[in-house]
């Protein structure tokens, strides 16, 4: 059944198309492809339905109409054709179930229409309304602000007023009270005025002319003492230099201690720097050549020069350039400290801000502990300090007779004496082991050089042997004897320097190093041998050494 | 404190000598003069009228007395109490009299400030100054006595004159920048003069000796300016007391002014300490006020006060005067500094006290009122 999925999914298509398109062109060719579709299905029926297949398409029809809701055709069982009637019956029923469904279909249409363009209006609408309203609302705030300034403007015109009228009354004020006092000044210029003028009319008419005078028993004399002086130009001239005098002396006074002022303020400032530079010289080192350190020097050779020039000049003479040198370099310095404190600052908060993190809380904490066991310390100190100084007390003020107080005082060195002869026991007993040690050692060294003389007399007569056998004489005489006897003499001889050697080894027998009884050029112990057996010399050399020496 | 018995006086004329030996008082147109230690009366002068001034010469050896109303001033003698003077001013008046500091010359100014006439008591010669200055100040000797400076006014000018009080010779006369000149007042060493203008203009003028303008100060304009000025012991500061409450103090080498101090009604500085005084009145029962009453048991009425420290901020009573009167009593009215230059006292307002003087000291302070007085003791910590 090929043909019908295809139907189905074209009418399908075309209904949706319509449902989704809001144009109405689509819905034209949606239509028109429904008016299209009977064509194309014609023409799919005819490929539907064939002779064989007649009662097959008739059920599938039956099967169909009856979903619909139609009464289905009947087969006649005559040759197999279909009665016409119920078949047009039936055709007129299913187009007039297309009609219909045509007919809603485009009124669906028109009314999708119709909601399309209203949605659109709606929508048109609906953004100008927006619009319009983002318009108002700006419009609004903008009024706002323009409010706001307005208030804000109106207050401060407040406040000017207000100022304003402030001063216009303290102004008022002013002008009132001065107004009050020229009032006053002249209603008493006014009442001097007529005194004044009734003084003059008095006078005018009162004849009577009282003379001043002056009626005086006798004159004084002044008060310093002095005879008075007629008033000449000279007189003048004294006066005039006096005034000045007192003047010029004023001002030198004012001068004298401004200068004293200023001479201290300098070496204030002169210590200052000093100061300065000592603090900063020590942390910048010498070995860096820095500007500033060269500044530094320079600015320190200054300071001495301008000490010295200080010194050595009056301090009347004040030198601008000496003074603007001075203000310069403290200055510097100062500048210089500043930065320094900056960096210290800075350093010392860095340094705390790391110490913060439970370092300083320890080393608090110690460093309070520390401190109680000191102050401890120093209770017990003081306590005994007390104590013995009562003892001392009790010991100065308690001796009642002499004899208590000898034994008192005897008692104070009795300790000291123990000790003493404890200390001067083994004092003797040492000196005793040291004397006895020294006789031991005299003796051996008596001893060793008796020995060590034998045993030079035992060497000289050996060599002498052993060169007296070394000449030929002896060697001829060698062969002639036979040789066990020549090794008996060898052997002999040896046997003899053994027999002569024992009594050297017996007697001293801490002699450890000594040359075996061999032909071969026997090795003498030298003497630092010797004194390295008798422990005169510390036997850390070794031998090879001794030979180099 | 023991009081002695009470002595008759009038016009407030009770001075004692410069070398503090006698006591001198003036009932009506009596001078008696008394032994200080003692009081017993050692002369008893009779003068021609009322005593209106009464005045020590600098040695303490004769005492001025001026009759205003007669024109006449009688000098008496301590030594010679036969000698006697009298200075007769005339038809033209007198509205002052003073002694000059070598105590030898009287210096009568008469009436509406016409002349100043010096009259001498060792030589016949008299001296006449024309124009002088009516004002708060007019005249000041240096402290040493050598010199006079007189404010004078003419032609709607003011002028200042110097003269040596030896001869009376004027040594220099100029213009005085002021408006219209109020004050002058000679620095304790002598050679500088402040000179000052009236209420209406702050201006505060400084002239040398030889009559050079110094300097000139002004803090504000137009509202009233200088009250008063004093200058400090050891002429180092000038103090400037004016109606807007507040002192100034200028310093000696630049004149210009160094600090300013104010007078809040609210002291809130920490470093103040502020005493106030409590009063404590005895209850009075009604039915004990009978005239025999009051007259006998005078210390029914009297008052025990003891000064107590309050906490600061110290609200400090002021009434407001009217500002509408001329020569309002607002302001700084009196300065004093302290002998040995470290204090300054000042009295703001309308308070009720009359004068402040410091001990010589400079280690109390007295406050005189109409009825009490008042002894300030200043502890100063020494600094080591």
């Amino acid at each position: 059944m090929m043909p019908d999925p295809s139907l189905d999914t074209k009418e399908l298509s075309s209904i949706s198309g319509i449902s989704m398109s809001p144009s109405r062109q689509n819905s034209h060719h949606s239509l028109h492809s429904t008016m299209a579709l009977p064509k194309t299905s014609y023409s799919v029926l005819s490929a539907f339905c064939t002779e064989e297949n007649i009662s097959q398409c008739i059920a599938y029809i039956n099967q169909e109409v009856c979903s619909l809701g139609l009464t289905g055709v009947s087969l006649e069982s005559k040759s197999g054709n279909l009665s016409t009637v119920p078949v047009l019956n039936l055709l007129y029923e299913v187009l007039q179930l297309q009609r219909r469904a045509q007919r809603a279909l485009h009124e669906l249409e028109t009314q999708q229409l119709m909601n399309g363009s209203d949605l659109e209006h709606l929508q048109h609408s609906n953004c100008r309304l927006k619009d319009q309203l983002e318009h108002t609302r700006r419009e609004n705030s903008g009024l706002h602000e323009g409010e706001r300034q307005l208030q804000l403007k109106i207050k401060t015109l407040h406040n000017c007023l207000k100022s304003e009228k402030e001063e216009v009354q303290k102004l008022q004020s002013i002008i009132s009270s001065r107004a009050s006092q020229y009032n006053h000044d002249t209603k008493r210029k006014e009442r001097e005025c007529t005194k004044l003028k009734e003084r003059l009319n008095q006078l005018l008419v009162d004849k009577r002319d009282k003379k001043l005078s002056i009626e005086i028993s006798n004159y004084v004399g002044r008060s310093d003492g002095k005879r008075g002086l007629w008033k000449t130009g000279k007189m003048e001239a004294r006066h005039e230099g006096e005034m000045y005098r007192a003047l010029l002396s004023d001002y030198e006074t004012r001068q004298r201690s401004l200068m004293m002022e200023n001479s201290e303020l300098k070496k204030v400032l002169q210590h200052m720097k000093k100061d300065m530079i000592a603090i900063l010289s020590p942390k910048k080192p010498c070995v860096q050549p820095e500007p500033a350190d060269d500044s530094l020097e320079q600015a320190g050779s200054e300071g001495e020069e301008e000490t010295g020039d200080c010194s050595r000049e009056s301090l009347e003479q004040s030198c601008e350039r000496a003074r603007e040198q001075l203000t310069k370099s403290i200055r510097l310095q100062w500048r210089k400290l500043k930065s320094h404190v900056e960096r210290l600052d800075s350093q010392a908060s860095l340094v705390a801000c790391q110490e913060r993190e439970g370092d300083e809380m320890m080393s608090r904490k110690e460093h309070e502990d520390e401190m109680q066991r000191m102050r401890l310390d120093l209770q017990q100190c003081k306590e005994f300090i007390h104590m013995q100084q009562q003892l001392l007390q009790q010991q100065l003020s308690s001796p009642c007779d002499e004899e208590t107080a000898a034994l008192l005082n005897d008692c104070y060195t009795l300790e000291e004496k123990e000790r003493l002869k404890e200390e001067w026991r083994l004092f003797s007993e040492q000196k005793r082991n040291f004397e006895r040690e020294r006789k031991n050692f005299t003796e051996a060294a008596i001893r060793l050089g008796h020995e060590r003389k034998a045993f030079e007399e035992d060497r000289a007569a050996w060599l002498k042997t052993q060169f007296s056998n070394m000449t030929p004489f002896v060697d001829r005489k060698r062969p002639a004897l036979s040789e066990p006897h020549s090794a008996l003499a060898v052997s002999t001889e040896p046997e003899a320097k053994l027999q002569s050697t024992p009594p050297l080894v017996t007697k001293s027998q801490s002699y450890s190093v000594f040359s075996t009884p061999k032909a071969a050029p026997v090795k003498m112990p030298s003497t630092a041998d010797l004194y390295r057996t008798l422990h005169l010399i510390p036997e850390s050399r070794g031998h090879g050494e001794m030979s180099e020496w | 404190m023991n009081f002695s018995e009470v002595f008759k006086q009038s016009n407030q004329l009770c001075k004692v000598s410069p070398d503090g030996k006698y006591l001198a008082t003036c009932v009506q147109y009596r001078l008696v003069v008394r032994d200080f230690n003692s009081l017993q009366i050692v002369h008893l002068y009779t003068c021609l009228d009322q005593v209106m001034h009464m005045e020590w010469s600098s040695d303490s050896l004769f005492i001025l007395c001026a009759m205003y109303k007669r024109g006449l001033v009688q000098v008496w003698s301590l030594e010679q109490p036969d000698w006697h003077c009298k200075i007769d001013e005339g038809s033209i008046g007198l509205v002052s009299s003073r002694w000059s500091p070598d105590g030898r010359h009287v210096l009568n100014t008469t009436e509406f400030n016409l002349r100043v006439t010096v009259w001498s008591l060792c030589t016949k010669a008299v001296s006449y100054i024309k124009y002088p200055k009516a004002c708060q100040k007019g005249v000041d000797f240096t402290a040493d006595g050598r010199y006079m400076a007189l404010a004078e006014r003419r032609e709607c000018k003011d002028y200042i004159s110097v003269f040596v009080c030896d001869d009376w010779h004027l040594l220099r006369h100029f213009e005085s920048e002021t408006q219209d000149l109020a004050g002058l007042e000679w620095s304790p060493n002598c050679c500088v003069l402040a000179v000052w203008d009236n209420c209406l203009e702050y201006k505060i003028l400084l002239y040398s000796l030889d009559g050079r303008l110094l300097s000139s100060y002004s803090a504000y304009e137009w509202s009233l300016g200088i009250k008063s000025v004093t200058w400090s012991p050891s002429s180092q500061f000038l103090a400037v007391g004016s109606y807007d409450e507040k002192v100034r103090i200028l310093n000696h080498i630049t004149w210009k002014k160094i600090t300013e101090f104010e007078h809040p009604t609210t002291i809130i500085n920490t470093k103040a300490v502020v005493f106030k005084e409590v009063e404590k009145r005895p209850v009075v029962g009604s039915e004990d006020l009978s005239i025999h009453q009051l007259t006998v048991d005078n210390s029914l009425f009297s008052t025990q006060s003891k000064y107590e420290i309050t906490q600061l901020p110290a609200q400090v009573p002021v009434i407001k005067p009217d500002p509408d009167r001329a020569n309002p009593k607002i302001g700084i009215s009196a300065l004093a500094f302290s002998a040995d230059n470290r204090f300054l006292a000042t009295k703001n307002g309308s308070f009720q006290v009359q004068s402040l003087f410091w001990h010589c000291s400079g280690s109390s302070l007295v406050l005189l009122s109409k009825e009490h007085i008042c002894l300030c003791y200043v502890e100063a910590e020494e600094e080591k």
